[in-house]
């Protein structure tokens, strides 16, 4: 896990290595400190003349200078350093996600993917820079105090044999108890929090079914429980400070006791004032660089949790790879699928698609009806090669899908998904995704034959008009023209839409096919629909059930021979069901 | 997720908040959290009184150690060491004691809070909902609490002990010398100065990070959600490109808000050291200078105050940087606290409704009498001024008489509005989306009140209801589906909590629901996460529609409840649908004409008004608005 993460660091290992060292150096000066400090105390205290006291002031100024530089410094690199790898990490998991598969993507639901890419990465972030602001500083400042200690203290350096360990030991314990319990509340949080976000959003059904007493009453219920928890845990943590506290304590009685008796029976010879009071800054260092020992042990087992969810994506490998050589060159828009079977992953049970036999020839216009589930959206999207096959082989062409290079493949095969999107920004802009140099003369083109222009022209911007995040102001029905137009932008040899016409009133989804008809004659058209209208005239009809096909033929064809599309005709034309 | 907000620097902070926080404190914990600050008063005293007897140690060692004398000298030491370690003790035990009582106080306050909260926003009405984001709701209980929880555990016992320790260390010095603790108060000016100015220039780097990577957020969002079309139209290159301008912007804020932030400690600590080797200087100046000391102890000066005093210099020092560093959650905290009662004190829903909505049975004299069993039959209960009741049976008649209604003063919605629904009776409603269809279900259960004229439901105005029954007396399924995490046969079961199993089944049933539950996994014991994120879009539709059927209401809404049903399937559960809608008055709201076809009433709107009403037969016979439709010469939406 830490080696991949650590691979984003690349041009940040400079800086990072930097504050290392400046705060090594920091470290070091910062010990030395106390030893100065204790000389320039004696000074004062014998009595040398005040020149020399000055001097040593001076000394210490000078380092000083020295430690806040080097402090400095290594907070600057260190910002740089944190900030930089968790750009690194950003910028990686975003283009590995760009080279997601629809197999990958749907693997991942999208809010996942945007906390990994936000919060997570934050943790990481912060994680990064308390490791190399303390990684060295701690165990350094540690040893170091230790030895100065010894030197300095001889004798009464004996304090850390006993409070070292205690205050070990103490946060050891401590965070090896919180720490589960920590994690086990914090899981039960987040889902409390999902069940207020479910309230937030279902506040109508809340409300419409007055169910506001039973919510309040759930919710007590299981707020209770993570105050016992959370209380529990914080409990634990909070005895952090006593045993720090009682080591500090320790630590002063006993140099002032011991300290007193050895610089007095021993006339200050082995140790002195100066002495006794730098033993009592040491004692604080070796505590304190402690403290922080266990505190980067807490944080960096808390962002583990990140860090695994940002190495999943890391991880994660393409289920689609283009094929050595791979061929860009298309022939024409004719698709064959021999014995096509397929299911979305290998642990699904079902097949989504079995025994698919089908051959479409370049030019053709196809349609493709079935009830929900039954798995239409799952053969189209094999045409693409969004998703490979698992047994058979789909061609297009008359090459299989998977000789081609993706890209190439992609951009000869339009396809307009159901669950389509806009982005934020100006029409042209969206439409410009089909064809990056598209002539503004081609873009109109291309929504005229999508029956867009018209609607468009009458906003007040016309083509620059803004599109909001989701495409929220316009209309589902014009959404939908919207993405035709920019598939159409493509001229592609195959063009499939996947119940792309369903807000579109019947009137101009009939405009939009004879359109097609007439201007985009040798493009394979694909088109699956609810509505018998919008297939009727196809060269060929495709009835689906169940991930196979029931039936294939032309319009009368099948309203002779296949029951399920004679039910589906009679209920919509008889029955009146024409979708407004 | 958790993430600390900054709080918008330019406005005012609102002390108030705080006052307001404490003071809940103060009504939740009268008894602890009084002990709880008196133990932290406590510490901070024993914490900073080592000091004295330091110097007093010292002293006597410095009088001792030329006669080493140890027998004479631990006379003089002994009991002060003894009476410094029984300072401890008790200092341990007064920590120990407010580090838990606080972590108790805390979550117990941070629990009751949430709980408030939440009750609060039950009773909050829909317009609430409708005009404010579901992300900022929600960030009240993930973001705002949790500064609260900062400020209490932390910040406030923090300031309260160093402010303690400050004014006690800074007693202690005036005691020892006046001028010396001078000297000292010039240098922590000067670091107050500093942090302030580097501690500023943080806190705009932080508030423009924030800001950046609400901008990042907003793109990924935008990229991961539209992340199929990025493949199907090879436009990954691109959006690289675009994420990398976005994610470098991102990293120049954050780098310069940490880099003021780390050197913060550094340069505050470094001054500390400077201000120590000066207060040594001009201590050991003044010693060989044998200048007048001047102090309230009246004390000459001697080794034996300058080294405590250079301890004390250590610690004034390093409380004033505690002090600096709480500012800014302190801050945050305040900010949150504004942010969490603002939610606390928006106007909830009021209720004037006095007629309740209660079991039923018919005694023997042939009255309508209330019971306490479940008959099957309801009737509204209505008490009079005059002190009498009155039962009216319920029976599903609604009328909306000349009815105006505007989600905001200066835009009408809906105009004169007429609608007769007799028990029964199933009313249709079509139109292009904002013509008022949905807006006229809000108002028959309330959600909104209607500007002008009256809605009454079985010849009682629904003013005088007591919501929660009203609403009780009407079922709705909504377009979008909103299931809660449990079992689907929890779910089902939401719509009346006394349902038995083989009632919810008996529902689902009627919904066609039942048919892909029993091929569930786990079938109604199916645990359902996400709203339901592993069952199609109408598979959920028809467990609504079962939850709804569980309720058995005289009346239901029906807006857009099967728009996500392909139409073969929506035949097969159509008879199901019959069989629900048999005997109660249902208003359908659909975009395929289908569904609406069969209704005794279609009314088509437009702009908020009805513009034609009539039997499918009738209408299509009138050749208007409805006759395009059904024929495809209009799209709605």
């Amino acid at each position: 896990m830490l080696k991949t993460l650590a691979k984003s660091i690349r041009q940040y290992k400079l800086p990072s290595i930097l504050t290392l060292i400046f705060i090594a150096c920091e470290v070091v000066i910062e010990v030395f400190i106390p030893f100065i400090t204790a000389d320039l105390v004696n000074n004062i205290k014998s009595g040398v003349p005040i020149n020399e006291v000055i001097k040593t002031g001076f000394l210490l100024i000078i380092l000083a200078i020295l430690s806040l530089s080097c402090g400095g410094i290594a907070g600057l690199t260190c910002a740089k350093a944190s900030a930089g790898f968790a750009k690194n990490l950003r910028f990686d998991m975003f283009n590995k996600i760009q080279s997601y598969s629809f197999a990958n993507i749907d693997k991942f639901s999208s809010t996942s993917l945007v906390t990994r890419l936000t919060t997570d990465i934050t943790n990481v972030q912060m994680s990064y820079m308390m490791l190399i602001r303390t990684a060295i500083r701690s165990p350094m400042m540690f040893v170091f105090s230790i030895i100065m200690a010894y030197i300095m203290g001889g004798a009464l350096a004996t304090t850390f044999v006993v409070v070292v360990p205690v205050l070990i030991i103490g946060l050891l314990l401590i965070s090896r108890k919180a720490m589960p319990a920590f994690r086990r509340v914090f899981k039960k949080y987040d889902r409390l929090n999902e069940s207020i976000e479910e309230n937030v959003r279902g506040m109508r059904v809340v409300k419409g079914f007055s169910r506001e007493e039973y919510e309040k009453q759930k919710f007590g219920t299981a707020a209770e429980e993570i105050v016992k928890d959370f209380t529990k845990a914080e409990r634990i943590v909070a005895l952090n400070t006593p045993i720090m506290q009682f080591c500090l304590y320790f630590n002063m009685v006993f140099v002032l006791l011991v300290g007193s008796y050895l610089a007095i029976t021993s006339g200050g010879t082995t140790i002195d004032v100066g002495q006794i009071s730098a033993m009592l800054t040491y004692g604080m260092q070796i505590l304190m660089s402690l403290m922080m020992l266990s505190m980067i042990y807490v944080m960096i087992t808390m962002s583990a949790e990140s860090m695994k969810r940002i190495c999943e994506v890391l991880n994660e490998e393409s289920t689609l790879k283009n094929c050595d050589n791979p061929t860009t060159e298309i022939k024409d828009g004719s698709i064959d699928f021999e014995n096509v079977s397929f299911k979305y992953s290998e642990k699904a049970k079902r097949f989504a698609l079995e025994n698919i036999n089908l051959k479409i020839s370049s030019g053709m216009t196809v349609g493709i009806l079935g009830g929900t589930g039954s798995s239409k959206s799952s053969l189209v999207q094999l045409i693409p090669r969004l998703y490979d096959v698992t047994e058979g082989c789909v061609k297009v062409g008359g090459r299989d899908v998977r000789e081609y290079d993706i890209n190439a493949l992609r951009d000869s095969v339009a396809m307009v998904l159901q669950k389509n999107q806009l982005f934020s920004g100006t029409i042209k802009e969206n439409l410009r995704w089909g064809n990056e140099f598209a002539t503004d003369e081609e873009i109109i083109d291309v929504c005229k034959l999508a029956r867009a222009d018209e609607f468009i022209s009458s906003f007040p911007e016309g083509y620059d008009t803004y599109i909001e995040q989701g495409g929220t102001n316009v209309s589902g029905g014009q959404k939908q023209r919207l993405c035709i137009a920019r598939a159409l932008l493509k001229h592609p040899k195959i063009l499939i839409l996947d119940d792309s016409t369903s807000a579109v009133d019947t009137k101009t989804d009939a405009y939009i096919r004879k359109g097609f008809k007439e201007y985009i004659p040798n493009t394979t058209k694909i088109i699956i629909a609810q509505r018998v209208a919008s297939v009727q005239d196809a060269d060929m009809i495709i009835v689906m059930e169940n991930g196979r096909i029931s039936a294939a033929g032309k319009h009368t064809d099948l309203l002779d021979n296949c029951d399920i599309y004679k039910e589906i005709y009679e209920q919509q034309t008889t029955g009146g069901g024409e979708d407004a | 997720m958790p993430r600390p907000k900054m709080p918008p620097m330019k406005k005012k902070l609102n002390v108030n908040a705080l006052k307001r926080v404490i003071k809940i404190l103060f009504s939740y914990y009268p008894v602890l959290l009084p002990i709880a600050i008196a133990c932290i008063i406590f510490s901070a005293v024993t914490a900073a009184i080592p000091a004295i007897f330091n110097q007093q140690v010292i002293a006597a060692i410095e009088e001792w150690f030329v006669s080493r004398d140890w027998a004479s000298a631990k006379e003089e030491i002994l009991p002060k060491i003894i009476l410094l370690a029984s300072l401890y003790v008790i200092s341990l035990i007064a920590v120990t004691s407010h580090t838990q009582l606080m972590a108790y106080i805390t979550q117990g306050f941070l629990g009751k809070m949430r709980k408030k909260l939440f009750d609060g926003m039950q009773n909050l009405p829909i317009r609430y909902f409708d005009t404010h984001k579901h992300g900022d709701i929600m960030s009240y209980y993930t973001n705002d609490i949790d500064t609260l929880r900062q400020l209490i555990s932390q910040s406030i016992p923090a300031l309260l002990q160093s402010s303690i320790i400050v004014i006690a260390v800074f007693s202690i010095m005036l005691w020892y010398s006046i001028w010396m603790t001078l000297v000292v108060l010039c240098g922590v000016i000067i670091m107050m100065i500093v942090s302030g100015k580097i501690g500023g220039g943080s806190a705009k780097y932080f508030i423009r990070q924030q800001k950046a990577i609400g901008k990042t957020e907003g793109f990924i969002q935008e990229m991961m959600n539209g992340q199929k079309v990025v493949k199907v139209f090879c436009h990954e290159e691109k959006s690289i490109v675009e994420f990398e301008k976005i994610n470098d912007a991102l990293y120049e804020d954050s780098r310069r808000a940490h880099a003021y932030a780390n050197c913060l400690g550094p340069i505050i600590m470094n001054l500390g050291n400077i201000l120590y080797v000066i207060i040594a200087t001009v201590g050991g100046l003044f010693l060989l200078s044998g200048a007048k000391n001047f102090s309230i102890s009246g004390m000459a000066f001697q080794i034996s105050i300058i080294i405590p005093f250079l301890n004390m210099t250590k610690q004034f020092t390093g409380n004033i940087n505690q002090v600096t560093q709480q500012i800014n959650s302190v801050v945050m905290g305040m900010a949150g606290a504004e942010r969490v009662f603002e939610l606390m004190d928006a106007q909830s829903e009021t209720d004037d409704g006095y007629v309740t909505l209660v079991n039923a049975k018919i005694d023997s004299e042939g009255n309508i009498t209330e019971t306490d069993e479940r008959t099957g039959m309801w009737a509204w209960k209505h008490p009079h001024t005059d002190g009498t009741l009155t039962y009216t049976k319920l029976m599903g008649d609604v009328r909306l008489n000349d009815v105006d209604f505007g989600y905001t003063d200066d835009k009408i919605v809906l105009k004169n509005i007429d609608i007769y629904a007799e028990p029964g009776q199933q009313i249709a409603f079509v139109g292009a989306t904002g013509a008022g269809k949905t807006t006229i279900t809000n108002l028959l259960n309330r959600f909104y009140d209607i500007a002008d004229g009256k809605i009454r439901y079985d010849g009682i105005n629904i003013n005088k209801i007591k919501k929660s029954d009203l609403r009780r007396s009407l079922g709705i399924v909504l377009q979008e589906t909103n299931l809660f995490t449990g079992t689907v046969m929890e779910n089902i079961r939401y719509g009346r909590l006394e349902a038995t199993d083989e009632e919810c089944i008996k529902a689902a049933k009627l919904a066609g629901a039942d048919d892909f539950i029993t091929r569930l996994p786990d079938g109604y014991e199916t645990e359902l996460t996400n709203n339901g994120a592993n069952l199609s879009q109408g598979q959920r539709q028809l467990i609504a529609i079962a939850r709804a059927a569980v309720a058995d209401p005289p009346v239901m809404i029906l807006d857009e409840a099967t728009s996500s049903i392909d139409t073969r399937t929506e035949a097969i559960v159509q008879k199901g649908m019959e069989m629900l809608m048999k005997g109660r008055t249902v208003f359908v709201i659909a975009h395929r004409l289908s569904t609406v076809k069969n209704s005794d009433v279609i009314m088509v709107l437009e702009q908020g008004r009805i513009i034609e009403r009539g039997t499918h037969d009738a209408l299509i016979e009138q050749k208007g608005k409805y006759y395009q439709l059904y024929t495809g010469a209009f799209e709605l939406e």
